[in-house]
């Protein structure tokens, strides 16, 4: 994984200078809120409902054991002992003072962390594929691609001051695990008919109150021009798009509102103009940064064999455990949603189980996933048992991946000032409901995502299956929604009817399974089946 | 009249007043114009070569429509005053200049030990914008 | 009643206007009927007091109780760790916020 050279170091430490500066000026009284407001957002600094909450990047996902010890030890030493690992392949803490900001930020740079632009009207965090780097079908890793991407786009002058925020990830693979069509910018590399590698574009996706998946603006990118080709993007995005309504600001309105054709129009002008300004790094940068990316010494000759006796143990590897591309070693994710537990938060003596365990047995690295897991990317076959049975000591090894259990949720508004509603408890009480792991396989493969707003950090626009918090008369009231996807096959979820109490909708979900169990055909996910047989048996079951 | 109060220009501050982009075109003596947010920076590259004044206002600071139309008259080859004027913070003063802002004129004055730190804050940066003459890291990286 | 409620700018912390001051504790809260805007611009201008908002509560026995959930959330802490919350070892505290 990319290690910082001078440059990089210089950088984040003298960010932390900065913000410490801000903060100072803030406390002094020079800044007024409002004006200190945008400043800390751009530092990952939110307010929160109870506090402060810190929102820490981490680069496309990966990181390495050394650097999530150390969010173990921030999340004791500057929190409450936990941290919550989010949509964006970040993590949060959400008791932070402000006065000891700038020390966390600095103690993160010496592990070569931060949490630059993680909120503000930016550039953020961008995220990539979970199992870049060890999956059997990428074409390359993508992980270099968004490197070189977050390096311009960190304190890009011209673009610290978006109409909103902006979201880009980066895959390389037909399989998308990142929800890339759901991006304000989502970038697929590809090899062209030459066998040159270079990058598909799409623009103008998002979640959010209007969900829209991102369509095609350009079918190849060549690698030397794909840093012109996003600043004329993002330029035409400054230039043009909505300042007027804070609800109608993203790059997706702004495409929705030209057209395609027209948003595809501005940007080709004004890259043929930028094509004339030297603001391309060289080709010798992306080989600098690719050569950080190299496999790990694998070992050859290595025996897939596996003794699954340990029924528990033969459970977790046919769920949690997914094909890598060298004999011998296999992809292992760590759910962070034990039944009844809360989706995505871990203690701070299991985030340093698993960091151990990623220096141990994985080439010291790990990876942050958008549903809010945490996987080893290269666990020798040879070393899985053990790995399994640490981290069921720790409550760490819930088979589940992608199951209704590993579902998908939002803090809601046990911690959040914009939730309409509480999500986690729905959570709850959705995986105690399905609990039990016979349940779980036999409904395979679901996936569950649950927001607390409109906002939908969730991500429930695109789950199989969807809830949506809302504020109905001053009490909790949620919707359900069927049949989102946020794979290759991207499809926005839709409302099945009248919202329910948070007993009720439990009760719904399980009466849709029972639809789905009653009407399967062959191997069908509940996606298929509801695509298969339409909203109206699902409605007659659930509304009677 | 807002005060220009930074400068890194060597020549006489043009005092003339900014006139629209609108009322530009149809005054041929006009030798300082004023762009806003909404309005084309493009509309002067007609003109370039007489204009001795760009004043790009920031009637909010968070709007930064400013910066690219900044970038677009220097990378057309504007080579007179870019004064920022408006609603000019401290934390901004760095990224301006380096979309090709050399004159602030903001509305109320700022700290000017502030704006000195934030202007000098950092000695390298990750990206070329082309117009300011600065290396980006990466240029550093592989020397040509 | 009218309370207001807000941050303490160093630490975070949510707080409630007493009537003389600042208090961790809702309980504590003095109704401002319509004076909470002229309240909220003059604490705030003192720094030590942001993102202050007026909401609306009822007298209790105990003190005061908000009327919107959101706000006895952020009274009382996260209704999914009641170990982080006011009162961790009394399971019938969550009946006030729910």
């Amino acid at each position: 994984m990319y290690k910082y050279d001078e440059y990089d170091q210089q950088m984040v430490d003298v960010r932390v200078e900065e913000f410490r500066d801000q903060v100072r000026r803030r406390v002094s009284g020079e800044l007024t809120e409002d004006q200190f407001k945008p400043l800390r957002l751009q530092n990952g600094l939110y307010l929160q409902l109870h506090a402060y909450m810190l929102r820490v990047a981490v680069p496309y996902g990966t990181l390495s054991g050394a650097q999530m010890h150390l969010l173990g030890d921030i999340a004791d030493k500057y929190d409450r002992g936990y941290g919550h690992f989010t949509t964006r392949q970040n993590i949060q803490y959400n008791w932070i003072k402000l006065e000891e900001t700038p020390d966390i930020l600095a103690e993160l740079a010496k592990v070569e962390m931060h949490a630059i632009q993680t909120s503000g009207n930016c550039i953020r965090n961008i995220s990539s594929d979970q199992f870049a780097g060890a999956a059997a079908d990428e074409i390359i890793d993508p992980r270099p691609y968004a490197e070189l991407l977050r390096q311009w786009s960190s304190f890009h002058p011209e673009f610290l001051v978006l109409p909103r925020k902006f979201k880009i990830c980066v895959i390389a693979s037909e399989t998308d695990r990142a929800a890339m069509r759901l991006h304000d910018i989502g970038i697929k590399m590809v090899r062209n008919d030459a066998g040159e590698i270079g990058a598909q574009f799409y623009a103008g996706g998002g979640m959010g109150r209007t969900p829209m998946i991102a369509p095609l603006i350009r079918e190849f990118v060549p690698l030397d021009q794909l840093i012109t080709f996003s600043e004329a993007c993002l330029r035409v995005y400054n230039r043009y798009g909505r300042r007027d309504n804070k609800y109608k600001a993203r790059i997706k309105i702004l495409v929705h509102e030209l057209g395609r054709d027209e948003y595809v129009r501005q940007v080709e002008e004004e890259f043929a103009h930028l094509l004339t300004q030297p603001i391309e790094p060289p080709l010798a940068e992306l080989e600098r940064i690719k050569a950080h990316f190299v496999d790990p010494a694998f070992e050859t000759g290595l025996s897939d064999d596996l003794d699954l006796s340990d029924p528990d143990f033969r459970l977790w590897v046919e769920r949690n455990t997914t094909a890598h591309k060298v004999p011998g070693y296999v992809i292992a994710t760590i759910s962070l949603k034990p039944v009844g537990g809360i989706p995505g938060d871990a203690s701070a003596d299991q985030i340093r189980l698993m960091a151990k365990l990623g220096t141990e047995y994985s080439f010291d690295e790990l990876r942050v996933t958008h549903a809010q897991n945490i996987v080893l990317p290269h666990v020798k076959k040879a070393d899985l048992y053990t790995v399994w049975q640490a981290l069921d000591e720790a409550g760490l090894a819930t088979a589940n991946l992608d199951t209704v259990g590993d579902i998908i949720a939002c803090p809601g508004l046990d911690y959040c000032s914009l939730a309409n509603a509480r999500s986690i408890p729905v959570a709850q009480k959705i995986s105690e409901r399905f609990g039990s792991a016979q349940k779980q396989a036999e409904i395979g493969e679901l996936k569950l995502k649950i927001s607390g707003c409109i906002n939908a950090c969730g991500h429930h626009h695109a789950g199989h299956i969807g809830i949506l918090g809302v504020d109905k008369k001053g009490l909790e009231n949620y919707q359900l929604l069927f049949g989102g996807s946020e794979g290759a096959d991207t499809s926005l979820a839709k409302i099945i009817g009248p919202g329910f109490t948070e007993d009720g909708v439990v009760d719904a979900i399980e009466k849709a399974t029972e639809v789905y169990l009653a009407n399967k055909q062959g191997e069908e996910r509940f996606l298929d089946t509801y695509r298969r047989i339409g909203m109206d048996p699902f409605k007659e079951a659930i509304y009677g | 009249m807002v005060d220009v109060q930074f400068r890194f220009r060597d020549d006489e501050a043009v005092n003339d007043p900014a006139v629209t982009v609108d009322a530009f075109s149809e005054q041929s003596n006009a030798t300082a114009v004023r762009i806003e947010p909404g309005e084309d920076a493009r509309a002067l590259l007609p003109y370039l070569d007489r204009i001795a004044l760009v004043e790009v206002n920031f009637p909010a600071w968070t709007d930064g429509r400013g910066y690219s139309a900044a970038r677009i008259l220097r990378e057309a080859g504007y080579a007179g005053e870019l004064r920022g004027v408006g609603d000019l913070v401290i934390d901004m003063l760095h990224h301006m200049r380096r979309c090709g802002f050399d004159a602030f004129a903001p509305d109320k004055a700022l700290n000017t030990t502030d704006a000195k730190n934030a202007f000098e804050r950092w000695d390298n940066v990750y990206q070329a914008t082309a117009i300011d003459g600065r290396q980006a890291i990466w240029a550093k990286r592989h020397p040509a | 009643m009218k309370i207001l409620t807000g941050n303490d700018l160093k630490s975070g912390a949510v707080v409630w206007w007493t009537g003389h001051g600042w208090s961790l504790d809702v309980n504590d809260s003095a109704d401002v009927g319509d004076n909470g805007a002229a309240i909220i611009a003059r604490e705030e201008g003192v720094q030590n007091v942001f993102a202050a908002y007026v909401v609306d509560g009822e007298k209790t026995d105990e003190g005061v109780r908000p009327a919107h959930i959101k706000e006895r959330i952020r009274a009382f802490g996260p209704t999914v760790r009641l170990d982080l919350t006011l009162k961790p070892s009394d399971p019938a505290a969550l009946n006030w916020v729910i």
